[in-house]
């Protein structure tokens, strides 16, 4: 393993010049993805703008490991349009599909229910107690772009934090040893 | 300069680029699909037709529901989700919209279907307007790709009307 050798003497070899070149450019790594995230939250008008899908309560649509982009626009909600929404008392929020709507003639209000495709029942026993709808600042956003199994790295990241810190040390290890 | 790292991370690079090239042309290829899906709902007949103790009006009617589509599905189609919904307005509410039936289409060979159905949810309605109420009953649809964008449409058929009394 000549490549291991080769990365001690190169941080053997480290001045304090390309130290903080180093430092720099693990910096500008953070950042970007930084301004990416925070520039999708804008493009979008979502606070989170991809979603994992944890549950299997939409399948064989999603799957667990799913990810999902969400749009938040100021169209109304309607019925068969896939929600993201968060119920008070409950810290993960959920993906289901809009079952019903009720909008009110004076004030737009909607009164929202919701159910998962592959659950037997609607939401209502998942909501806050004695919560028959959900209204408009429950939800987050609605999905409108799938990509299959690409949110499996942040549940193992998730559920076995030890590979998160490998792979962080890794990367850190090979920004601070590469040459350019 | 050409060490393990190096070509690995250049390998890596470049076959998640080609893979998410090809995910944006599947989902994009969808676009070049012009749908022509066609349907017909009879309600057969009205249940029953009550006031729920809670006071909101409450209706069980059957259906036949006879729909084609087959012109949906492309090649990057996972499933399509369908349901029936019925719309009306009431003096409260500028719309509602009450989901019937809905079912999960896997694929192309079951998307010619014949149903003769009562409704799977029920049909409350926020008071006690649905006596005499005329309403439209509504198919919509959902592509769910395997990767990309989702699809949704609907098919809108009016002249549906509840009996004006309770029964």
């Amino acid at each position: 393993m000549g490549w291991i050798g080769e990365s001690i003497d190169s941080i053997k070899s480290i001045q304090i010049r390309q130290l903080l070149t180093q430092a720099v450019s693990l910096g500008m790594i953070v950042t970007s993805a930084l301004i990416i995230w925070k520039a999708l939250m804008c493009i979008t008008g979502s606070e989170s703008p991809v979603v994992v899908v944890l549950s299997g309560s939409m399948e064989p649509g999603f799957k667990r490991g799913d990810i999902l982009f969400l749009h938040m626009s100021k169209d109304p909600i309607r019925a068969g349009e896939i929600v993201v929404f968060n119920v008070d008392g409950r810290e993960i929020p959920i993906v289901h599909r809009v079952i019903k709507v009720h909008e009110r003639q004076d004030t737009g209000e909607v009164d929202v229910l919701t159910k998962g495709d592959n659950n037997y029942g609607d939401d209502r026993l998942l909501y806050a107690q004695g919560q028959l709808w959900l209204q408009r600042h429950h939800i987050m956003g609605r999905a409108v772009g799938f990509l299959p199994y690409v949110g499996w790295v942040t549940i193992i990241m998730t559920e076995k934090p030890i590979i998160k810190y490998i792979l962080i040390g890794a990367l850190g290890l090979l920004v601070i040893t590469s040459k350019d | 300069m050409h060490s393990f790292g190096y070509r690995l991370n250049a390998l890596l690079t470049f076959s998640v680029t080609i893979l998410a090239l090809m995910c944006a042309m599947a989902s994009f290829s969808d676009n070049l699909n012009t749908p022509s899906p066609s349907v017909e709902i009879q309600i057969v007949n009205i249940n029953w037709f009550q006031k729920q103790p809670r006071g909101n009006d409450e209706v069980s009617l059957t259906m036949n529901i006879s729909a084609d589509l087959q012109s949906l599905f492309t090649w990057n189609t996972k499933q399509v989700f369908v349901f029936v919904a019925a719309e009306y307005e009431t003096p409260k509410n500028s719309l509602n919209q009450v989901s019937l039936w809905d079912a999960i289409i896997p694929a192309k060979e079951h998307a010619k279907f014949w149903m003769h159905t009562s409704n799977k949810y029920r049909f409350v309605d926020q008071g006690n307007n649905l006596r005499g109420k005329e309403f439209n009953l509504t198919l919509h649809w959902h592509v769910m790709p395997k990767t990309g964008k989702m699809f949704a449409d609907k098919i809108v058929m009016s002249g549906y009307q509840l009996p004006e009394e309770y029964r």
